[in-house]
């Protein structure tokens, strides 16, 4: 059943923005190494590689024995020792969330750790931690009850991953099997409105929603002019855009490919999301929990011969959307990276199967929103070359392009 | 482990306080070199006199005690540098000690000076630590306020101490600021007043709190034959124990590293806790101030809420605590917030206090506590002195 949206208010135009903060940014390069991990999705601690020694917070040598460091995944259970209820700060970020709960916590992995500290959770008992993004992009624990309830019911969860219900999203193109599967999954997530980019106006979506709360707009990511001219005429805020435009074709570089489809391959991932990103980064950086999703193919890590072109252009976009991360840090705007493999549709009919399901990879964006994951894989083949990459970059080069 | 050696041919003299402001537009150079000015008015020495200097602050950046002897002219041949904080002025003072004793240097001026611009505060914690920065202050940003509330939290369930037990301790601290004239805070402080406060990070509340502010404390450190050419007052020292990162298994802290070198500070005291005339102890917060009675054998261990309800710690009481105010009232001048208590003990046993005078007081214990470097503060350490006749 959905429920019928009321209108969102238009925002005056004289009314003062209200302006947005994030958390302290300076971290040591240990914990930038933190972060890095934790923007897969990983609950990893440093261990030492000779007495195993669990450390926290990030050292750069090993306290017991000093031996050398390493990342490992840990167990995620802890204990809750001691809580506090800050409400007093010099920090403007948090000064606007107060009051702000953290507590210290016997983790199951070993050290104990300060950690952000969910409102159900009492002194003694068990949680299941978390480590996330904060606003600013840095690697932070959280803890959450162990059963799981909904979290977004405490606020500062909210703080950290980026809420879909009742907030309004634009996909920039609605006219493909995966533009119209995203389009569905934002409904189903309780989206108050999904604006649907197409290039034939004229030619009705599927019904999804109600039309209220779907709308087609025209967008042409390759005209700078229609980028601007749809940004300008949304009539409210916009939380969300997912960026599903793309334009696949197979070729090679020495021959099997065609100028035409690589121009094409660039002006609609690369330079469509230089106009995209230009357009809609101040209309983000208002909201209070903005996102920029772009959807890319794991191939933007690792060049696929038989798409050579294609891949060239989502590298190039993989490039763009890390500057662009940069930045949008200061302005909380989280931009994540979705990644994935040969979808099942028309685009890969040549490559051999498993492919991922349109609806399978709309659902992995609504996974990257909830957990404010930078970096996420989707599907069997993206999350394998994902792991092969980041284990061994130059060998999991050589061994795709054989 | 061999014995500690006796201080002998060691004094502690001339205790300087150079009168705390909220703010200030001075510089930590200004507020050392006023504590200077200090020392040489107070020992009747002149500035070419001194050939040790030991220094802390945290506002001097970006000088160290290097950039310091020269910004104020001096020409030491011992030089050190305390970067501890609240434990800087029991570490200036058994470091001086060594130094004299072994002939280092003479006249040892120990200073600490923090200067408090409007934004200091803010700053200061800004860049405090790396393990502050990276897994402290983007957990609300609470500063020490937060970290010490966990602990309180902790030793609260733990010990079944109250609100109302470590606002006793505040209240008396207030009482004895009452006669300090430069204490910042001598409003009278009731015990209803310290319960109805605003909470800042529960269950730490506003009158648990120091208030930061610009300051500088400063003693001598030199031998008997020194003193007694300018006719100075002096004690010399029994006993003093230092440690740093103890405990570091213990989940939240409840001790300090004083409990790991309590017997041997009394054992070279040669007297025990009931034997001084009055305590001075860190006081960043209540929670602290009752660890360091635990640990320093004031009571038994595991019965520190008794005896928070059944001591006066008034100037006039059982147990004479922090008898200028403590930082709670009389501020806390950065890193001279680790001096006062050596300042004002020695005052106290001197018999030249800033205000009321503890009876007799010939005994005092001191005891500092610094560096919140992550969880806990880390540095701790303790000293007993004596008036010399």
């Amino acid at each position: 059943m959905r429920r019928q949206q009321p209108p969102r208010p238009v925002r005056d135009p004289l009314t003062r923005p209200v302006e947005r903060q994030v958390p302290p940014a300076p971290r040591s390069r240990a914990m930038h190494a933190m972060s890095a991990r934790a923007a897969q999705g990983r609950f990893v601690l440093q261990r030492c590689t000779e007495c195993e020694a669990v450390t926290y917070p990030p050292r750069d040598i090993c306290p017991v024995c000093w031996g050398e460091l390493a990342w490992a995944d840990q167990p995620r259970g802890a204990t809750i020792l001691a809580a506090t209820m800050i409400r007093v700060t010099t920090d403007l970020y948090f000064h606007a969330h107060l009051p702000w709960r953290i507590g210290t916590v016997a983790l199951d992995a070993g050290p104990v750790a300060i950690v952000h500290l969910h409102r159900d959770l009492a002194v003694g008992d068990r949680a299941t931690m978390r480590l996330m993004l904060d606003k600013g992009g840095n690697a932070a624990l959280f803890a959450l009850p162990e059963q799981e309830g909904n979290p977004m019911a405490d606020p500062q969860w909210r703080e950290f991953v980026v809420p879909v219900q009742d907030r309004a999203v634009l996909v920039t193109d609605g006219d493909t099997a995966l533009g119209k599967a995203v389009v569905r999954a934002l409904v189903a997530a309780g989206a108050h409105s999904v604006l649907v980019g197409t290039s034939t106006p004229g030619v009705p979506m599927p019904a999804e929603g109600d039309p209220e709360q779907v709308r087609q707009v025209p967008l042409d990511l390759t005209d700078s002019q229609s980028v601007t001219h749809c940004i300008a005429q949304l009539g409210g805020p916009i939380d969300i855009v997912v960026n599903t435009a793309r334009f696949v074709r197979p070729g090679g570089v020495s021959a099997g490919g065609r100028l035409l489809h690589q121009q094409r391959a660039l002006d609609v991932g690369v330079l469509g999301l230089l106009r995209l990103a230009e357009a809609v980064a101040p209309v983000l950086a208002g909201r209070p929990a903005g996102a920029f999703v772009d959807l890319l193919s794991i191939h933007a890590l690792v060049g696929d011969a038989r798409f050579a072109g294609f891949s060239a252009a989502e590298a190039a976009r993989h490039s763009l959307l890390q500057s662009f991360r940069h930045e949008m840090r200061a302005t909380g705007v989280r931009v994540l990276s979705v990644f994935f493999g040969a979808i099942d549709d028309e685009d890969h009919q040549s490559v051999p199967f498993p492919h991922i399901a349109p609806d399978r990879l709309a659902q992995g964006v609504i996974e990257a929103l909830a957990s404010g994951r930078e970096q996420q894989a989707v599907g069997d083949v993206a999350r394998d070359l994902m792991a092969r990459w980041l284990a061994d970059p130059a060998t999991t080069n050589r061994e795709n392009n054989l | 482990m061999r014995a500690r050696a006796s201080y002998e041919g060691v004094v502690v003299c001339a205790p300087v306080t150079v009168p705390y402001r909220r703010f200030s537009d001075r510089s930590a150079h200004w507020w050392a070199g006023r504590a200077m000015r200090g020392l040489v008015d107070a020992a009747g020495l002149a500035p070419t006199d001194f050939d040790g200097f030991c220094f802390a602050s945290f506002t001097s950046v970006p000088d160290s005690a290097v950039g310091m002897i020269q910004h104020l002219g001096l020409t030491p041949r011992w030089l050190d540098h305390l970067p501890t904080g609240g434990a800087s002025g029991i570490m200036a003072l058994r470091r001086a000690a060594r130094a004299v004793q072994c002939g280092d240097a003479e006249i040892v001026a120990c200073v600490a000076a923090d200067t408090n611009h409007l934004d200091s505060f803010r700053q200061g914690l800004a860049g405090f630590s790396r393990f502050s920065r990276d897994a402290v202050y983007p957990y609300g940003f609470g500063g020490p306020n937060a970290t010490f509330a966990l602990i309180t939290d902790a030793y609260m369930r733990r010990h079944g101490v109250t609100r109302a037990d470590f606002g006793r301790l505040c209240v008396a601290q207030r009482s004895n600021a009452a006669s300090n004239p430069l204490a910042l805070q001598r409003r009278p402080l009731t015990l209803e007043a310290y319960l109805a406060a605003r909470p800042i990070a529960d269950p730490v509340h506003l009158y648990d709190c120091v208030m930061p502010c610009a300051g500088a404390e400063a003693f001598l450190v030199t031998t008997p034959e020194v003193a007694a050419r300018r006719g100075l007052p002096v004690a010399r020292l029994l006993s003093t124990i230092e440690r740093h990162n103890a405990f570091p298994t213990d989940p939240v802290q409840g001790r300090g590293g004083w409990a790991m070198d309590v017997d041997a500070l009394w054992e070279s005291a040669g007297i025990g806790p009931g034997d001084v005339d009055t305590v001075q102890v860190y006081d960043d917060y209540p929670v602290i101030v009752a660890m360091q009675l635990a640990d320093l054998g004031f009571c038994a261990p595991g019965e520190i809420a008794a005896f928070l309800r059944s001591t006066r710690f008034e100037i006039d009481g059982d147990l004479p605590l922090n008898t200028n105010g403590g930082q709670l009232s009389a501020g806390q001048a950065g890193a001279a917030g680790g001096f006062q208590n050596v300042t004002e003990g020695l005052r106290q046993v001197l018999g030249c206090p800033l205000g009321a005078q503890v009876p007799e007081a010939r005994r005092a214990l001191l005891s500092g506590f610094g560096l919140v470097n992550y969880d806990r503060g880390v540095c701790t350490g303790a000293a007993v002195i004596e008036r010399l006749a």
